[in-house]
């Protein structure tokens, strides 16, 4: 088309001028994306549309590599009111509210900054939430960092804490819980992840869909600047490329982390909560990774209308900003309403009041005619709504036509070596007890510098098996149910089966729930991942999704959303497979706390579930936290049979919902047996409450410390009764001991006061940290 | 029934919190927006937790101008009740409504935890339905939450008997431990613990409706 010719040649991106034949690839286009650009438009792109391809189209936005295994997630239930595609997925909780929940990584940012980076990530992911017409009402964080003993880690992980904190209290949402991993895997390639859960009443349910010839597109909250730009390109899609720790952080890459400001998101919110309540919005959605052009594309597509977008209107932070500046910014802070004009008067008011800036930057416009007759619609940019238009491109073509790769996948060659290196039958060193102290570390450090209890609805906070909290909020209707909430990962596991270790992951998340008697309901999941043109990766991708559907299949559980984060990788080396599950619980009557860890003098303890694993090892040592300590990474896991761990599950959750429904019973305490074993599930009760236990017998270390999901220890009061119920469940328990005295004894393994193991637990971070 | 303003600054996040709790006591609770001038026909005032105006300069040192704090400054003349929980407490300092101010933790970081408070005076709105000595378990949330004050003032404090409430174990570095503090009179009260967070034990602790029931059942203290 004649009216783009003559436009500069080069355009100025992350400081590199770049001549037009390779301006893509600047941009993170590949010379044959550059071709489906071209077929798209019939015509060469300009500077301009080269940049909106470029982040549109990037790995973070697109899911061009994993989109096609991403479709063989179970996403649909009865309950669920808005799958996977929107800013978050929904569910029907009851009593007329709907829960909408979302889970984000931000890792290369906080790679680079932790302390906004972590904020940011925070930011962006309750944008998603109250872009559904949720308040937000919760934030969980899973945490990935190096081994401690690096100076650069310890800097890492006090940043992204204090970033959560800094932003997180601000702008009042309680953090609940999370999780913290360190291995040196992530030591140049920290994993933050962040969900995030907001609740709503059913009809104020919003979506990002763009509709009503004539409707303007207005965006809300902060000016637009120029940081952030290439985020989802440059940052969010390409690995670091240095080999040695703290050097190979590319300070060029800075100016692409975003600056937060919970300030204004708190008055965002509550302006955009206030305008949905008002019934002054059509449709609307969030600015997150890549900008303008993402919102206004996705929302124009959704709703096949075009949009034509004035740059000149975007409030600028700063002058001389170019339009493919203004349109790919990812400043924060900033929300995209479709609204009538009748409205503007009023939206505006609202506003006004919460300090909270409007501008129309686009109208909601006919599709073009083109000259074969058929109707595009097109996402016009412009300078001034009847000025000069910079870029014309079918908007379905950069928010849905981003090329669908099927990269190469191929089982590590050496994997067999691996699982045959089985740690299970070495034979027992050293001494049990200083194996279990060194196992234990309390997160309190990091979870005590978060508000976790806003809102009044946490029942459960951080540091338990799952958070629970009443299903009440600020214009909600009331209702007695509480929702339940866990993250849960195991990259030991997934490093040695991807498969059998995503499916595992998604059970010890239905587990935790369990624990606080909740049932499941849906999953999100954040599968973190290296570099997908490693041809490993792409197979370890593939086989998580297929373990994350099998598990999901057999529990129930539909996802409902996700996000896929790739190229974790320093150096050429990729992080281990590290797909992070977010599981939704409900509780159906909340009126009494779980008994938690709780247990009281004399109480039997019982081990609720199958003893031993499924597969060829009974307590299979393969991907524990103990072997890894001892440097061990081989072995056979588990095998995963879903089959014998619904009972339980349906069981345990049962028995604690009773509870939580205010019925008296003889359960006293319950906790999930997960990472490092049953001896460490032991020890942790033991120090919430201060007393002992007495275990007469145990099958050597490897009952300690295996790792297989599906048990619980309960403790009980009446162990009669109990068991009596467990069997007519035809669920399996083993009566271990006796809750008493200020020592735990584990079989002839383990004799270790519960002063000792309560010392460790609370300073080992602190310690670890060079704090305490 | 006895009408409660709960004032919104931008950035304030325990508004919610605070009128669900004085509802929960039988009160009528009113949201009171910052560029507001008149306290309407409340018979008390909270001043929420938060960040108020983003915390921005240091907490409470840009929420004293808003135009409510006016409003808010004529009313405690007059007797009435306020109260300042958290960010409130550090708006009350900064208005000099309430003597002292509130400075960093002594730790350098934000501290969310249960606190067992120890009521020192009940020659307050706040504390005037409980007993000296008496223990409760409130919860804090705050960065800056350190109470200090120069000789002359703590020596004016004590001496009025203004010292309300004092943590048992002493979080975050505040002078005498204290937690809370009241002008002489009594009607004006800031503590940093937020008694709100302690309404039920099915949350963890109901020790503060000792404290907010003291506080919606004052009446504006004569001169």
């Amino acid at each position: 088309m004649s009216r783009f010719e003559g436009r500069a040649p080069a355009i100025s991106f992350i400081g590199v001028s770049s001549p037009l034949e390779t301006l893509h690839r600047s941009l993170g286009l590949t010379d044959s994306e550059l071709d489906d650009i071209r077929r798209v438009l019939s015509r060469e792109p300009n500077p301009l549309e080269l940049a909106l391809y470029g982040v549109m189209w990037s790995e973070h936005c697109s899911y061009k590599s994993s989109r096609l295994h991403l479709r063989r997630l179970p996403s649909t239930g009865d309950h669920v009111l808005v799958g996977p595609g929107e800013g978050a997925g929904v569910i029907d909780a009851g009593d007329g509210i709907g829960v909408a929940i979302r889970i984000e990584s931000h890792n290369h940012p906080s790679a680079i900054e932790p302390y906004q980076g972590a904020a940011t990530g925070v930011g962006g992911i309750l944008r998603d939430v109250f872009s559904m017409g949720a308040r937000p009402l919760a934030v969980m964080d899973p945490l990935f960092f190096g081994e401690l003993d690096d100076a650069r880690t310890r800097w890492l992980v006090e940043g992204v804490v204090s970033g959560i904190s800094g932003y997180g209290n601000s702008v009042g949402v309680p953090t609940i819980g999370g999780e913290l991993t360190f291995d040196e895997c992530y030591s140049a390639n920290p994993l933050v992840n962040v969900l995030a859960v907001g609740a709503l009443p059913t009809d104020r349910l919003a979506l990002g869909v763009a509709s009503g010839i004539g409707n303007f597109a207005v965006l809300l909250g902060s000016s637009t600047g120029r940081d952030g730009i290439g985020g989802v390109s440059v940052l969010a899609s390409a690995g670091f490329s240095g080999d040695d720790g703290a050097a190979s952080i590319d300070d060029a890459k800075r100016p692409s982390v975003q600056v937060g400001d919970p300030y204004e998101e708190k008055r965002l919110i509550e302006a955009c909560l206030e305008l949905l309540d008002r019934g002054y919005v059509v449709g609307i959605q969030d600015l997150g990774g890549a900008g303008l052009v993402c919102a206004t594309s996705e929302t124009a597509a959704k709703g096949r209308v075009g949009m034509d977008v004035d740059v000149t209107a975007v409030p600028q932070r700063e002058r001389g900003m170019q339009p493919f500046e203004i349109m790919t910014s990812e400043s924060q802070e900033r929300m995209l309403a479709i609204i009538t004009p009748e409205n503007f008067d009023a939206v505006a008011a609202v506003c006004d009041k919460w300090e909270v800036r409007a501008s129309v930057v686009g109208h909601v416009v006919e599709p073009t005619l083109l000259a074969d007759g058929s109707r595009v619609a097109m996402l016009r940019v412009r300078n001034g709504f009847d000025g000069e238009v910079l870029a014309e491109v079918p908007a379905s073509s950069l928010a849905d036509d981003a090329p669908l790769y099927d990269r190469p996948r191929q089982r590590p060659a050496d994997l067999d070596v691996v699982l045959a290196d089985d740690p299970t039958t070495d034979e027992p060193v050293g001494d049990a007890a200083a194996d279990l102290l060194d196992l234990l570390m309390s997160p309190e450090w990091v979870y005590r510098q978060y508000d976790s209890q806003l809102f009044l609805n946490t029942v459960v906070g951080p540091g338990r098996d799952a958070a629970l909290l009443r299903l009440a909020g600020p214009g909600l209707p009331s209702s007695e149910r509480g929702i339940a909430l866990s993250t849960d990962s195991n990259p030991r596991w997934c490093a040695l089966d991807p498969r059998d270790g995503t499916a595992m992951t998604v059970a010890e998340g239905v587990a935790n729930l369990a624990c606080v008697g909740a049932t499941a309901k849906a999953v999100v999941n954040c599968l973190n991942f290296g570099n997908p043109e490693h041809p490993e990766v792409m197979w370890q991708l593939s086989e998580s999704v297929d373990g994350m559907a099998t598990a999901c299949r057999g529990l129930g559980l539909p996802v409902i959303g996700g996000n896929v984060s790739l190229y974790n990788e320093s150096g050429g080396r990729d992080i281990d497979p590290t797909p992070v599950v977010g599981l939704l619980g409900v509780v159906e009557s909340l009126v009494a706390t779980p008994p938690g860890w709780n247990w009281r003098e004399g109480d039997a303890v019982v081990l609720v579930g199958h003893r031993e694993a499924a597969g060829a090892q009974p307590f299979p040592l393969a991907g524990s936290r103990w072997a890894t300590k001892r440097g061990r990474r081989g072995g056979q896991l588990a095998a995963f049979d879903v089959a014998r761990l619904i009972s339980t599950f349906r069981f345990v959750s049962g028995e604690v919902a009773a509870i939580c429904a205010g019925a008296t019973s003889d359960v006293t305490a319950v906790h999930d047996v997960s990472g490092g074993g049953l001896a460490t599930a032991i020890a942790e009760m033991a120090s919430a409450t201060g007393l002992g236990v007495h275990v007469a017998k145990l099958e050597g270390h490897g009952e300690l410390f295996a790792e297989f999901p599906g048990r619980f220890i309960v403790a009980t009061s009446h162990t009669e009764a109990f068991v009596a119920r467990a069997l007519a469940a035809g669920v399996p328990v083993t009566i271990l001991g006796t809750v008493g005295g200020k020592t735990v004894h584990l079989g002839e393994l383990v004799s270790v006061t519960v002063a000792d193991i309560s010392a460790r637990r609370a300073g080992a971070l602190e310690e670890a940290l060079l704090l305490a | 029934m006895t009408r409660i303003g709960v004032v919104v600054f931008p950035g304030s996040n325990c508004e919610f919190d605070a009128a669900h709790a004085v509802e929960e006591l039988g009160a009528t609770a009113e949201f009171i927006f910052h560029t507001s001038t008149s306290l309407g026909d409340a018979d008390g005032v909270i001043l929420p937790g938060g960040f108020a105006h983003g915390d921005y300069l240091r907490p409470g040192a840009l929420a004293r101008f808003s135009p409510v704090m006016t409003a808010v400054a004529a009313f405690a003349a007059a007797g009435g009740p306020v109260l300042g929980i958290c960010n409130g407490f550090q708006v009350l300092t900064e208005a000099g409504l309430l003597p002292g101010a509130l400075q960093k933790n002594r730790g350098l970081t934000f501290l969310c935890q249960s606190t067992t408070l120890v009521v020192s005076s009940t020659h307050s709105v706040l504390t005037s339905a409980s007993r000296v000595g008496t223990e409760l378990v409130v919860p804090i949330n705050h960065f800056s939450g350190a109470y200090t004050c120069d000789d002359d003032v703590y020596a004016s404090l004590v001496g009025h008997d203004q010292i309300v409430l004092r943590y048992r174990d002493n979080p975050n570095g505040s002078r005498d431990d204290i937690a809370g503090v009241a002008n002489e009179r009594g009607n004006v009260v800031g503590l940093m613990p937020h008694p709100e967070r302690a309404m039920s034990t099915l949350l963890g602790s109901a020790d503060g409706r000792v404290l907010l029931e003291s506080f919606v059942g004052a009446r504006a203290m004569a001169h």
